[in-house]
């Protein structure tokens, strides 16, 4: 039996290791090299197009499956569930009494400027309050930021199956070949490159950290974070289109962003050197980030400090007087929001005054949820499941720059990049404080409501009584 | 993978299914004799709500959305995370409308059904006297504002039921002179039998010409 078995292992030995060389040849050379001189075979595309051939046929699959069958089909509905008229509280006031009134009124006590029907507490006023709450019990604009997008088609993702049931075989051997090719295929390939990545980017960067300040340092670093990021970038099979390069934030300004997951600074990062911003974490987050400020200096505070506004303030404009420095990066919304739309922008980061270079990042939904959820999902979990998506395709248009103009206050000016951000990208400008995720709605909201009512009541009256 | 087959053909039997696949989730955890009380009327909120399977589909997302801890009902604090309701005037009244006296939970069914009072009228009338109002009916939804004004619940909306109201409306924007106007001028208008309250027919007299049905309905788009 001996001399049976020990050839047969050596076979296997052989075929093994003679597998992992191929599969590393390939990764270097297809994947890594490529990285390294941002050039690119344009396999990504070619796997892009081919997966929106797909989806299109599964569409169309359920569709006429659904219809074959006489089946209600769940249609998603992106724009709200229910019908609001988007009427002002004083129409609607105007109009309800319009038509509730059954009074004469008495003609010389009110004023000439007003209608007939005069601006008076009705019983009926309730109505309009009342189904403003019932309608914001039953779809409101802002929870549902926090939530990932809902999906028109399906994209054999059991994640995002709402009610696709078995149809017909085609589609289920479709999706279970989906789960092979994902799980078995990809999400391997994209750990190794990912682990690939991030010990690279750990590694070289203490290294040109030995070195002393200069140009060297500074070029080096450079390459050094292009690299690592391209190579990440590669192992979420994350598809960029960049738009309008001429716009790239230049040393000296601050670079602001839409946020919608951690992934956004990768793939600004794999496009342009930036200054990152942030707070020290622990675990591996924190060794990345300790020997990242070694290359080049980003700003990284301590948990205690991210309270002093102050401090945070004098160390961002520091950093950007010193035109030897990189741009910063900043996401002022403060948390993720789902990527349809853009909620209110902290000011912190617009009173420093220097040049501000908005960017608008939009995902495509159709081939991976890029949200993070962060009440739902932790990170690892988040990144495992953006690994075994199909891939994260998206489009970054660069801006132009914009400044602060003569006398108009940070709040103006972050409103009005806001503004610019949620045009390019076609999301829904907010003025909700992304906070509210976690907060509750600050009394003063209540209050205008409040006054905008009394007025339209009280300040009748006061005409009553005068003349 | 949560599976919703709605066929048109045989709708009590789908809606029984539906129920069993929505109450009987793992998701929704409720005490077994809230789950024998929802079958046995779950062929009559059909006919009580009138609300199609697909709307019942969404409000049942939307309940799991505001039900953030996946307990399978509401508590008052899940209402108040709404940001539309917490700048609402009367956003704690509507709260309070959800919950029956003594109860300091909703559950689905409960929330269905007073949503359901939203629901535009419909312009086919059961030809039974005898079968109940539905529930959107004018007189019902007119039933269920009386309630957001008369708090304590004595039938009739007294001069405090009235004022607290307006009180929460106004807030400090009003002084108590001008509320006390306000609210004389509204009991002497209505109130017909002369007992310094409104009582439902009289608060029915004086809405008679608005629009009850426009003002107080929610269509749903899809």
């Amino acid at each position: 039996m001996g001399p049976f078995v020990s050839p047969f292992n050596n076979l296997l030995c052989m075929l093994l290791g003679i597998s992992f060389t191929v599969w590393f040849t390939l990764l270097l050379v297809f994947i890594i090299v490529p990285a390294i001189f941002g050039l690119s075979f344009g396999i990504r595309k070619l796997y892009m197009k081919t997966l929106l051939k797909v989806f299109e046929w599964a569409t169309l699959r359920i569709e006429r499956g659904a219809k074959e069958k006489k089946h209600l089909l769940y249609k998603t509905n992106s724009n709200g569930i229910i019908a609001k008229e988007p009427t002002s509280l004083e129409e609607e006031l105007k109009e309800i009494r319009r038509n509730g009134c059954n009074r004469e009124l008495n003609g010389p006590t009110t004023t000439i400027g007003h209608t007939p029907s005069s601006s008076e507490y009705e019983m009926s006023d309730i109505f309009y309050f009342f189904r403003q709450g019932i309608e914001s019990i039953v779809d409101d604009e802002v929870t549902k930021r926090f939530t990932a997008e809902e999906l028109e088609s399906w994209n054999l993702l059991t994640r995002s199956n709402y009610n696709f049931q078995h149809i017909s075989t085609r589609l289920t051997v479709l999706w279970g070949l989906g789960v092979v090719i994902r799980y078995g295929f990809l999400l391997p390939l994209r750990l190794t490159l990912a682990v690939t990545g991030v010990s690279l980017l750990v590694f070289f960067t203490t290294l040109i950290g030995l070195l002393p300040n200069g140009r060297l340092k500074c070029f080096l670093s450079e390459k050094v974070h292009l690299i690592c990021y391209r190579i990440c970038v590669r192992a979420l099979t994350a598809i960029i289109m960049y738009h309008h390069s001429e716009n790239k934030p230049k040393n000296g300004g601050i670079c602001v962003a839409n946020h919608t997951s951690p992934i956004d600074v990768i793939i600004l990062a794999s496009d342009g050197c930036y200054a990152m911003v942030g707070q020290i974490h622990r675990g591996l987050m924190g060794i990345i980030q300790r020997s990242m400020v070694k290359a080049c200096p980003h700003i990284w505070f301590e948990r205690s400090e991210v309270k002093d506004r102050h401090l945070v303030a004098k160390r961002l404009s520091d950093h950007v007087k010193d035109k030897t420095k990189l741009p910063i990066l900043i996401f002022p919304e403060g948390t993720c929001i789902n990527n349809t739309s853009v909620m209110m922008f902290k000011k912190g980061s617009f009173e420093i005054g220097s040049t501000v270079y908005p960017v608008a990042i939009k995902y495509d939904p159709r081939f991976g949820e890029a949200f993070w959820n962060s009440s739902k999902f932790g990170m690892v979990n988040y990144l495992l499941r953006m690994m075994s998506s199909w891939a994260i395709v998206c489009s970054v248009w660069y801006l132009p720059p914009m400044s602060r103009q003569e006398g108009e206050d940070a709040v103006h000016f972050a409103n009005r990049v806001k503004a610019a951000i949620a045009r390019q990208g076609g999301l829904v400008d907010l003025l909700w404080d992304g906070g509210l995720k976690r907060e509750k709605v600050k009394d003063t909201f209540k209050e205008e409501q409040q006054k905008l009512y009394s007025k339209i009541l009280v300040g009748v009256q006061e005409d009553r009584s005068r003349s | 993978m949560r599976c919703f087959d709605v066929t048109r053909r045989s709708v009590p039997a789908s809606l029984m299914k539906l129920y069993k696949s929505v109450i009987l989730n793992k998701q929704i955890h409720q005490p077994p004799m809230l789950i024998e009380h929802k079958h046995t009327h779950a062929v009559n909120i059909l006919q009580l709500f009138t609300i199609s399977t697909a709307h019942i589909i969404r409000l049942h997302d939307r309940f799991k959305e505001l039900d953030t801890e996946r307990r399978g009902y509401l508590c008052p604090q899940d209402f108040g995370a709404i940001k539309g309701l917490a700048i609402n005037p009367i956003g704690d009244r509507i709260i309070g409308a959800f919950f029956s006296p003594g109860r300091e939970t909703v559950d689905f069914y409960t929330f269905v059904k007073i949503l359901a009072h939203f629901r535009p009228a419909d312009n086919i009338r059961p030809k039974e006297s005898s079968s109940p109002e539905p529930i959107n009916s004018r007189t019902n939804k007119l039933k269920f504002v009386f309630q957001m004004y008369d708090l304590d619940k004595d039938g009739k909306i007294s001069r405090i039921d009235l004022l607290k109201a307006l009180r929460g409306m106004l807030e400090m924007q009003v002084t108590e002179e001008q509320l006390d106007s306000i609210v004389d001028r509204t009991i002497q208008e209505a109130d017909l039998d002369g007992d310094d309250a409104i009582s439902f027919e009289e608060f029915r007299k004086s809405l008679e010409k608005v629009n009850i049905d426009h003002k107080m309905s929610i269509r749903f788009l899809r």
